[in-house]
């Protein structure tokens, strides 16, 4: 596994980050803002979101219409989002482009032109994606999990509440994008076929004169206890479920991990065997790993028709408790066996290197080889598992279903 | 990178494209059977038994073929649609062997009767699952009322009542006479060692008996009609309208797929500039759904339920507009740019590539290089794309809208 991971520190503090794959044609860049839904003022729910949306509706040399012709011109195939700590830009294009693509993406990063006359529609729109959350009960069931388990600033939602979407004006817009657009702690990150040098010439001129306000980091992450339900006439009951773990920047974060993976990866997973594969409950089952700055969280979700979502819930929280009873050794090799395919598969793709090394820099300040990665996988035992398991046994559970009738979980309440 | 086909002894065709440079490879069997190879008291066979051919097979346990897929490290999974089922999985190259063996042994399950009881369950949730999604169940009623008779209208999972009815007899026949190496392909593409993966495929499907199985082809005539269904859990009103278009085989896709990214793509498009940028609707779509012998031009609206009706217009008014309107040719050259790029982009898997290849060998028995695919798009006249445009004008259609009320 060949790599050169390119780091480079930008004197007004963004963070420059390349992996070279040669063996590519495309390029694909994330660019990472440290402005996330935790900045928003409390009445001003959305507003994160309504200022990315804002910043594309021209910027630069380029009108709200040549934003989007530009980039369709260039071939780019591009997505945007906001979370909890970052606004965030990903492009991936053919190599031959990559400096025109940048271009544009600067241009919405420094230099939003925010028309007056398109925030009512941008408004609209914003409105809109939150209503139709109503319609997709499973993320719906998430948003309310984050909402009850973090607390209000940081469960917020990107999709904000229609009294701050409503409330926000053009003057919140501008006053967001001065205070949280800033270069420190803005990491992009370039994977693909390109030449390092000349990139860092690009990024220098683009981003090198960028200057903002000094970041402020966050603080009190902290995860509670709970249990929600809400009542909808559907045929299936949706249960999210959260328990206490490591985050991504813990130094057994891989423990924890691995432990998700024995629950959730694969088809011989423990959640995917007991509870679709013995019992046929469900056609949907799984868990994964999350991070919010130093708090971690394993989420798990089960869709399920509501006469059966009980024994569902209890089926999935023994098996989640079943792990105190050992690993298996064939388990453990087959994470090993995923993992190590995984980080190989990798090199295929651009687009998903570079979002993961934003990510890594984001939480770690330094981006991990494969090499170390893969040394720090093929070291995990049954042993240090099991150890991991008893020392962050699941606690601190937090519930929520949507579906005809709630369920009974003693763990959760609060 | 290298394009290879043969055929075995017992009907089998293995094609590949290979990348020797590549870091992994993905495997395929498709099976040439889905939704519209069955009989109406099917229906759902197919997505049932692809389900089944997880659960073991004479030489393995259900669990057995779980762990082996995870022991492999595998990506793998599986999917079936009117027109095929697909099982695949991408693995590195040192496993090739090992991966084409449990594929291959997983063709010819056991289907045991347990089994079969539990899996319906999971199919029943999954019926369940679309059923509570958008557009709650109007793609199906619009399949329905568009393909009426026609195979191509049964739905793919089946109803409630066909999966609850089924018996694992009958898809013990269905499997016998329908996963015929003369009804499979075998798809490779990546690092794939193509004489390596001929000796094993031969050495591996030796009993496999071709049993010349059949498709009915035909071309559904379409008339107009209009349904409102009611779903009272509904937050948005979701309209979908099914009107005749080409076929898989038929060259003229080129121009209706530039056409409907001109019309109806989710980002630069007309509707897009005159109903999502403004804020009006949540999406506003214009698609096309390929089929062997005959296609479709789908058009998609969700919306909240008291902007339905002016949306609803708008999209009809801007489709109507072929002469009054023509299409520009920077909208030609941006439509056909996306397409290409996005086709390469996309093409840097090999487990995106499977598809491809297999898809076009299999319907079309036709290889084609990401150039040559993208040659067809570049080629696309702003004249055909101007008249199927204005054609659009006259079409029948099939609509149907779905929202908390009538």
């Amino acid at each position: 596994m060949q790599q050169n991971v390119f780091e480079h520190l930008l004197p007004n503090g963004m963070v420059v980050l390349g992996e070279p794959m040669p063996w590519l044609e495309s390029v694909a860049f994330s660019l990472l803002l440290p402005a996330g839904t935790r900045n928003e003022p409390s009445d001003r729910l959305g507003l994160a979101g309504l200022t990315l949306e804002m910043s594309q509706r021209g910027a630069g040399p380029f009108s709200s219409r040549e934003v989007v012709e530009r980039l369709d011109f260039l071939g780019v195939d591009r997505s945007s989002s906001v979370s909890t700590f970052h606004t965030s830009m990903s492009m991936a294009a053919m190599s031959r482009v990559l400096e025109p693509t940048l271009e544009v993406a600067a241009a919405i990063v420094l230099e939003p032109h925010f028309p007056e006359d398109e925030l009512d529609e941008a408004k609209q729109s914003a409105l809109l994606e939150l209503a139709s959350i109503d319609d997709d009960p499973a993320q719906k069931c998430f948003k309310e999990l984050k909402r009850l388990r973090f607390g209000e600033v940081y469960g917020r939602s990107s999709l904000g509440s229609e009294a701050g979407l409503t409330d926000t004006t053009l003057e919140d817009c501008k006053k967001f994008h001065r205070d949280h657009y800033n270069p420190e702690r803005a990491i992009i990150s370039l994977a693909g076929n390109f030449d390092w040098d000349r990139f860092l010439i690009i990024a220098e001129r683009l981003f090198g004169k960028w200057t903002g306000p000094a970041y402020t980091g966050p603080s009190g992450v902290n995860s509670t206890q709970g249990n929600l339900h809400l009542k909808h006439d559907s045929q299936q009951t949706h249960i999210a479920l959260a328990y206490d773990s490591v985050p991504y920047n813990h130094p057994q974060y891989y423990q924890g991990r691995g432990l998700v993976g024995i629950l959730s990866d694969g088809m011989s997973s423990r959640l995917f065997s007991e509870v679709r594969e013995k019992r046929g409950l469900v056609y949907s089952v799984s868990a994964s790993a999350h991070s919010l700055h130093d708090c971690g969280s394993v989420l798990c979700y089960a869709g399920t028709t509501a006469p059966r979502a009980q024994e569902t819930l209890d089926v999935t929280v023994q098996t989640i408790r079943s792990l105190e009873n050992g690993i298996d050794p064939a388990e453990l090799k087959r994470l090993k066996a995923r993992v190590r395919t995984s980080l190989v598969m990798e090199q295929e793709s651009s687009s998903s290197r570079s979002s993961q090394m934003a990510h890594d820099w984001a939480y770690l300040g330094r981006v991990p080889s494969r090499k170390e990665l893969l040394q720090t996988i093929e070291a995990l035992t049954c042993e240090s598992l099991l150890n991991h398991y008893k020392n962050h046994p699941p606690r601190r559970w937090s519930l929520v279903t949507i579906g005809p009738d709630p369920l009974e979980f003693s763990d959760a309440v609060s | 990178m290298q394009f290879r086909s043969e055929k075995l002894s017992n009907g089998l065709e293995v094609i590949a494209e290979v990348n020797p440079e590549a870091f992994s490879l993905s495997l395929g069997y498709f099976v040439k059977t889905g939704s519209r190879d069955e009989t109406p008291e099917m229906a759902g066979v197919s997505h049932f038994l692809e389900h089944m051919m997880f659960k073991g097979t004479a030489r393995r346990t259900a669990e057995d073929v779980n762990q082996e897929l995870d022991d492999l490290g595998s990506q793998s999974n599986a999917y079936t649609s009117e027109e095929q089922t697909v099982y695949y999985m991408s693995v590195l190259p040192e496993f090739q062997h090992a991966a084409l063996d449990l594929l291959s042994d997983m063709m010819r399950p056991a289907l045991r009767d347990e089994d079969f009881q539990t899996e319906r369950q999971v199919i029943l949730e999954e019926i369940a699952m679309y059923d509570d999604q958008p557009p709650y169940g109007a793609m199906e009623r619009a399949s329905e009322a568009y393909f009426r008779d026609h195979p191509l209208g049964r739905r793919v999972l089946g109803t409630r009542e066909t999966v609850s009815e089924l018996d694992p007899e009958a898809m013990r026949d269905y499997h016998l006479a329908r996963y015929a190496p003369d009804n499979l392909t075998l798809v490779a593409s990546g690092a794939v060692d193509f004489e390596q993966l001929l000796k094993s495929a031969e050495a591996m499907t030796q009993q496999w008996k071709p049993s010349q199985p059949k498709r009915q082809l035909s071309i559904p005539t379409c008339c107009d009609d209009k349904m409102s269904m009611v779903y009272p859990p509904a937050t948005q009103q979701y309209t979908l309208q099914y009107s005749p278009g080409p076929s898989y085989c038929d060259d003229a896709r080129y121009i209706a797929r530039i056409l409907g990214t001109i019309l109806g793509d989710d980002s630069g498009s007309r509707l897009f500039w005159e109903l999502v940028d403004t804020g009006m609707a949540e999406t506003a779509a214009t698609f096309t759904q390929e089929f062997q012998e005959c296609g479709l031009f789908c058009t998609f609206l969700c919306c909240a339920p008291e902007q339905h009706d002016e949306n609803w217009e708008i999209i009809q008014s801007i489709l109507s507009q072929g002469k009054e309107v023509p299409i520009k040719s920077l909208e030609l050259e941006l439509a056909k740019n996306k397409i290409c790029s996005g086709m390469i982009l996309g093409s840097e898997r090999p487990s995106n590539r499977l598809f491809s290849i297999g898809n076009a060998w299999t319907i079309r028995r036709k290889y084609e290089t990401i150039q040559e695919a993208s040659e067809h798009y570049r080629q696309v006249t702003l004249e055909s794309v101007q008249n199927a445009f204005e054609s659009l004008a006259n079409r029948t259609a099939v609509t149907v809208s779905v929202g908390p009320e009538s």
